[in-house]
């Protein structure tokens, strides 16, 4: 189980990276390399180049502006979850990352580069979508934002180009007065999702739910907006039977059926999270206001 | 292939050598530079037997590339132990508090709980348990790993206390 | 014994060294100019070779040797057939590399072996082999089935072994019975997943024409033999050394292993050094594993509960090949009582060949499938008579004064006749409901139904023969200069800590401190009488030697010792490394001693003077060495058990399910366990709850998966779920010490102990606290969240959270 050859290219710049991705027929960018290098070790990749961003200035930034949050391609995991200032800014993100495998993974992967992976039950890729996030992509045709709903295609499959690099990921702010939460199910500590549920809520005047973002992992091929249970829930007091309601529309976009028990299991897993996530995200907003 | 040219500081020593850009940093450490400490038990990052110190974190070295650490500070389980020789607080503690069977994980789970302590250095059975998942033992059941580092860092505690 | 260190909490002499990562294990070794090997392996269950092509493989830069079946010479033949039994209807063992046919994904087809690994795997993929695939059953009722798509296509019904033992008379119980409880368990394949794989380095000395190999193995005197054998070479020529080796669980005891072969074949081919280390996908498919076994279990009771007779039919699934014969089968058959009476027993098994990896024993060894068949039809005699679970267990327990019990007509995986040595299990029932706290198990279940979750007991006993023969030996020697004990024995350690426990053993009859011994084991250039580590044995079978043997030099000392101080032998007492005139301060160190019963011609220290021809401790009549005097002080003593000791336990848990994510919590775990004497508590509860990490993966998260064409589709640690720190709850450990009367020391074996009853506690856990929503029985292990949600019907449970 050891790689099999390839050319190593440290680039030094972006500019440098984006070259290097067109001058091989098929490359990999390398950058916390958590999910990447296990797959050069089983052979699974075979890249003619690896192209390490690692020495790239300026990719590990994590900039705070009005409550979004901005991470460079070489943010870790554990260095945003650490982060003191995008904790008080955006308390969600340590929530989910706090899932994200083990300590000394989070040391190395990176928010990006585990966006770029896009593995369908990965964590940050979901929160991006819930938040109506983009990541910012450069490649010889320049510069673009790709908004996180434009980004994802199937497992493991964005609908970024060949040749671009996504240099940060950007978390809006989450919006005034709401509640936040993120859970999820997984066989052991750290593995991936059998189902994640991020969720935020946010109550009007009237107690009830004025909006209603909630995305998932792990149900199916890619991360989803859960659009028809986010319908569901707004305009309704949040009782635990608007709730449970609401969560009954997530089976619909339960697609990943390879639990043993077709499915079904994995939709009311997903189904409990909802509402165990809706609910706590309820309790911040009252928190909040309080 | 042209081999590449690395240098890091390994426990706290100027090192050097060639190596494919394939090479991992853990065949590095093990082949190259004959610190057999560290172990391969996945090849995956699941396994943690090969955890060492990468600039003052945590890192499993069957997932970085030996390219990677060039210029780094790696500290394996051969740093360990204290500058005269004697045991660390943590290796006592394993041995006192039975923390390990086979040795197999030991390496990575030592210099995993080394920098744990450093993080949090009073942590509870919750923390512990949370800090090393991520490593696997076939043969203890944690118990005695997680009673082992408990009282390293009671004594780690009373140490620090004792010199202040 | 004034420094007797048995039953302490000695700790370990070996820890030192691998608490610094100076640790020897197989790949640590380095040889100059040693070569690397990579194996190609089936991609196919079951397949014909049409064609292989490794030139483009033996062309490849920095390649040395690229080996099929065709260019291995004599060692291209079936592999031994290692424990045979008349039983046995098709045996069928494996080749080195395979030669036309393929039996299971991973099999050997060719070996590279090149400068380095990197290397050698390259060359791998150079290899090009054309299979025609042949269709599969792969699931153990489908390829026991009529019709079934064969394994070895002249071994009818895929039967590799049938067996029924009797004792007593089963159909006359049943006759008479008021009731009879009938269940059928399954229990799922699992592996050791040591976290050392194997490993092998040979080294061929063309000089003196031996042949060295370092194997990460349990068993070396056995793989010498098997190597000597198969190469057609003396034993003496041949040296095994079992180093550090990190984990062993019954996967590296003995397969012959095709890499054990092909290894120091390309060494001696090569004339050059080569090694092997198994990575984590290899060992998921090359290394052998076990535990699949679906049981029907019929126990035929009064209305009171008494158990008159069992009866058990099971298949056991034993991969593709059967070299270890039927020692699993017969291990759970011959346990399939546990700790109670049931005097009337039939029980029958087919040993079935399914195109997977082959099965050798995993710790544990049949007994966690008898004691889950056992344990949950206990549970279910229980309901179904209206009976307390305890209590239906006290009702048929052997009792404290009725051992030896005999199981007349069972014999076990050792040829003798099951008899279960000793042992309280009453009590040890009654400690596991205290611990557990039983008087306030309603109180618990209200508060989880608070919290939106449901609360179970879980319970299970187990018994376990330990300590199989046939037998090993101690050596025992005293070196003249320093005063150390040197003690060697032939079975090998993965992480035991038998160099602790054996130096106690000999430390207490010689009076030294336990770190002035040195255990040397696991090396046939030491010590090359004996079997293996495995079945709970090392220390009642080693031990015993040792202590045979050391209670043999400690007499030696003390003659030798009355002799030199001029005292009676009874007055001479053994302490801090002396042997002192009681109540004196005359004494002579073990080091004066060993050299003063060497007569010697040159003195190379002072003590040594005492020892040479002019000495006047050296007068004698006659030759200086007497008559049937042997040099020194060194005795080698061997133990050969009568029959197998058996060891048992309870387990108790409170096991909580989260009826709507279908999630299981181990809220609390007690283990009441009984190995006899304890040689060493703090090395005995390590050895406990290490095995139950296991026992907890076979209840909830470990199981090795095949696809319906017979691809794995978890060979790795991200998909095959080992429990990690987060997953294994803190264990309360009660001891208990019934010796065993067939051994000097009391002893009996630990190893598998924790391993076995844990899936029939948690499990049965999980069942007593679904019992309110309906759930119904769980027979079943492992029992993952998706199987929890069927028996709950798949409703949904949202709500009641």
């Amino acid at each position: 189980m050891k790689p099999a050859r390839f050319e190593y290219v440290a680039a030094k710049t972006v500019a440098e990276a984006i070259d290097a991705r067109s001058s091989f027929d098929d490359t990999v960018i390398l950058a916390g390399g958590q999910s990447l290098i296990p797959m050069l070790n089983y052979r699974v990749a075979q890249p003619d180049a690896v192209i390490d961003i690692n020495r790239v200035p300026g990719l590990d930034t994590i900039s705070v502006d009005n409550g979004a949050v901005r991470v460079g391609a070489l943010v870790r995991h554990r260095q945003l979850e650490l982060s003191a200032e995008a904790f008080a800014a955006h308390p969600l993100l340590r929530e989910a990352l706090d899932n994200v495998a083990h300590i000394p993974i989070r040391n190395r992967g990176t928010i990006c580069g585990s966006i770029a992976h896009a593995d369908a039950a990965a964590e940050m890729p979901a929160v991006l979508v819930c938040l109506d996030g983009f990541v910012t992509a450069q490649g010889s045709g320049g510069e673009r934002n790709v908004p996180a709903s434009d980004l994802f295609l199937f497992h493991m499959t964005t609908t970024l180009d060949s040749d671009e690099i996504i240099t940060s990921a950007t978390f809006p702010a989450l919006p005034k007065g709401s509640g936040y939460a993120f859970e999820e199910l997984t066989r052991r500590h750290g593995d991936y999702a059998v189902a994640g549920i991020c969720a935020v809520i946010t109550p009007g005047p009237d107690g009830n739910c004025a909006s209603a973002s909630l995305s998932a992992c792990g149900i199916a091929e890619k991360p989803v907006r859960l659009s028809a249970v986010e319908a569901a829930l707004v305009g309704t007091n949040l009782s635990d039977d608007a709730v449970s309601a609401a969560a009954a529309l997530v089976d619909d976009m339960v697609t990943n059926e390879d639990d043993g028990a077709g499915g079904r299991y994995r939709r009311q897993v997903a189904r409990t999270l909802i509402t165990r996530a809706v609910a706590k995200a309820c309790q911040r907003a009252a928190q909040g206001r309080a | 292939m042209s081999k590449m040219h690395v240098k890091m500081t390994v426990n706290g020593k100027p090192v050097e050598g060639l190596a494919e850009p394939r090479t991992l940093l853990i065949h590095f450490l093990r082949e190259d530079l004959n610190l057999t400490g560290p172990h391969i038990g996945c090849d995956t990052s699941h396994c943690g037997a090969c955890t060492v110190d990468l600039d003052g974190k945590s890192v499993k070295s069957c997932t970085v590339f030996v390219a990677q650490a060039n210029g780094a500070e790696v500290t394996t389980i051969e740093g360990i132990a204290n500058p005269d020789g004697t045991l660390h607080a943590l290796q006592e503690a394993f041995r006192e508090h039975h923390g390990l069977q086979c040795g197999f994980c030991t390496p990575g789970m030592i210099t995993r709980a080394h920098r744990l302590l450093q993080e949090n250095p009073n942590p509870t059975e919750a923390e512990i348990r949370m800090g090393i998942s991520g490593n696997l033992c076939r043969c203890t059941g944690y118990q005695n790993i997680v009673k082992s580092i408990t009282a390293a860092a009671e004594q780690l505690a009373s140490m620090k206390e004792a010199a202040e | 014994m004034a420094t007797r260190t048995f039953g302490e909490p000695v700790q370990r002499n070996i820890d030192d060294r691998l608490l610094t990562g100076q640790g020897h294990y197989i790949d640590d070794i380095d040889l100059p100019s040693v070569a690397h090997a990579a194996f190609l392996r089936s991609p196919f269950a079951r397949a014909k070779i049409t064609s292989i092509d490794v030139s483009a493989a033996r062309a490849h830069p920095g390649v040395l040797g690229v080996f099929t079946c065709d260019n291995i010479g004599h060692i291209d033949q079936d592999l031994p057939l290692l424990i045979p039994h008349p039983c046995l209807v098709g045996p069928r063992t494996q080749r080195p590399l395979a030669r036309g046919d393929v039996y299971y994904v991973g099999q050997t087809v060719a070996m590279v072996v090149a400068v380095d690994r990197y290397t050698a795997e390259d060359a791998v993929r150079l290899i090009e082999v054309d299979y025609d695939p042949l269709p599969v059953s792969v699931e153990l009722e489908d390829a026991a089935a009529d019709g079934a798509n064969l394994v070895h296509e002249d071994v009818a019904g895929n039967v590799a072994a049938h067996f029924v033992q009797n004792s007593g008379d089963a159909a006359a119980a049943f006759a008479r019975a008021d009731h009879v409880t009938k269940i059928t368990v399954r229990v799922e394949r699992s592996t050791a997943a040591p976290m050392e794989g194997r490993a092998v380095c040979a080294r061929w000395d063309r000089i003196t024409e031996q042949l060295m190999v370092w194997d990460s193995t349990q068993a070396p005197i056995s793989v010498r033999g098997g190597l000597a054998s198969l190469f057609d070479i003396d034993e003496d020529r041949v040296r095994v050394v079992a180093p550090d080796v990190g984990g062993g669980f019954g996967q590296k005891v003995l397969f012959f292993y095709p890499e054990e072969v092909l290894v120091p074949m390309a060494a001696i081919q090569l004339d050059r050094p080569v090694k092997w280390i198994e990575d984590r996908t290899e060992n998921f498919i090359g290394s052998t594993q076990e535990r699949t076994q679906v049981h029907t279990i019929e126990l035929a009771a009064t209305k009171d509960g008494e158990v008159l007779g069992l009866r058990d039919f099971f298949l056991h699934d034993t991969g593709s090949f059967i070299p270890y014969g039927i020692a699993i089968a017969q291990v759970a058959s011959t346990s399939i009582a546990g700790p109670y009476r049931i005097p009337n027993i039939e029980v029958e098994f087919k040993a079935i060949y399914t195109p997977t990896v082959p099965v050798t024993p995993y710790r544990g060894c049949g007994r966690p499938q008898a004691c889950f068949a056992i344990e949950r039809a206990m549970d279910k005699l229980a309901e179904e008579l209206g009976l307390d679970r305890f209590e239906v267990r006290r009702r048929n327990f052997i009792a404290p004064d009725q051992f030896p019990w005999k199981r007349e007509g069972l014999l076990f995986a050792d040829g003798l006749a099951v008899c279960y040595d000793s042992g309280e299990y009453d009590t040890a029932l009654s400690k596991a409901a205290e611990a557990i706290g039983l008087d306030r198990l309603d109180e618990m279940k209200a508060d989880a139904r608070a919290r939106g979750k449901y609360l179970g007991l879980g319970l299970g006993f187990y018994v376990e023969g330990t300590g199989l023969g046939p037998y090993e030996g101690g050596h025992v020697r005293i070196h003249p200069i320093t005063g150390k004990i040197y003690v060697n024995t032939g079975l090998s350690t993965q992480g035991q800590g038998h160099d602790t426990v054996f130096a106690q053993i000999a430390a207490d009859q010689l009076g030294v401190d336990p770190s002035d011994v040195i255990v040397v084991e696991g090396d046939t250039g030491a010590f090359d009488w004996g079997v293996a580590t495995f079945a709970s044995r090392a220390a009642v079978v080693s031990g015993n030697a040792i202590h045979k043997a050391a209670s043999k030099a400690r007499e030696m000392v003390i003659e030798a010792a009355a002799n030199m101080l001029e005292a009676a032998p009874g007055d001479i007492e053994l302490a801090e490394g002396k042997a002192r005139i009681s109540g004196s301060d005359r004494a002579v160190t073990l080091a004066e001693v060993a050299t003063a019963t060497n007569p010697l011609r040159y003195a190379f220290n002072k003590a040594a003077q005492s020892a040479t021809q002019f000495a006047p401790a050296s007068k004698h009549d006659g030759p200086p060495l007497a008559d049937g005097k042997a040099p020194g002080i060194e005795v080698t003593d061997y133990y050969s058990p009568p029959y197998s000791t058996w060891a048992y336990g309870c387990h108790a848990a409170l096991v909580e399910v989260d009826p709507a994510l279908c999630t299981v919590d181990i809220r609390q775990y007690v283990c009441v366990h009984d190995c006899g004497n304890m040689i060493n508590p703090m090395i005995v509860e390590g050895q406990v709850i290490g095995g139950m990490a296991q026992g907890l993966g076979g209840a909830l998260y470990e199981k090795v998966q095949y696809d319906q064409d017979g691809n794995p589709r978890n060979a790795g640690f991200m998909d095959f779920l080992m429990p990690y720190a987060t997953e294994m709850p803190k264990v309360d450990i009660v001891h208990m010490e019934t010796p065993s009367p067939l051994n000097p020391l009391g002893i009996k074996g630990v190893g598998e102990a924790g391993t076995i009853a844990v899936p029939a506690t948690i499990i049965s856990g999980i069942e007593d606290a679904l019992k309110p929503l309906g759930a119904g029985h769980f027979h079943e292990a492992p029992v993952f969240p998706h199987m929890i949600f069927e028996k709950l019907g798949g409703a949904d449970q949202a709500k009641a959270s």
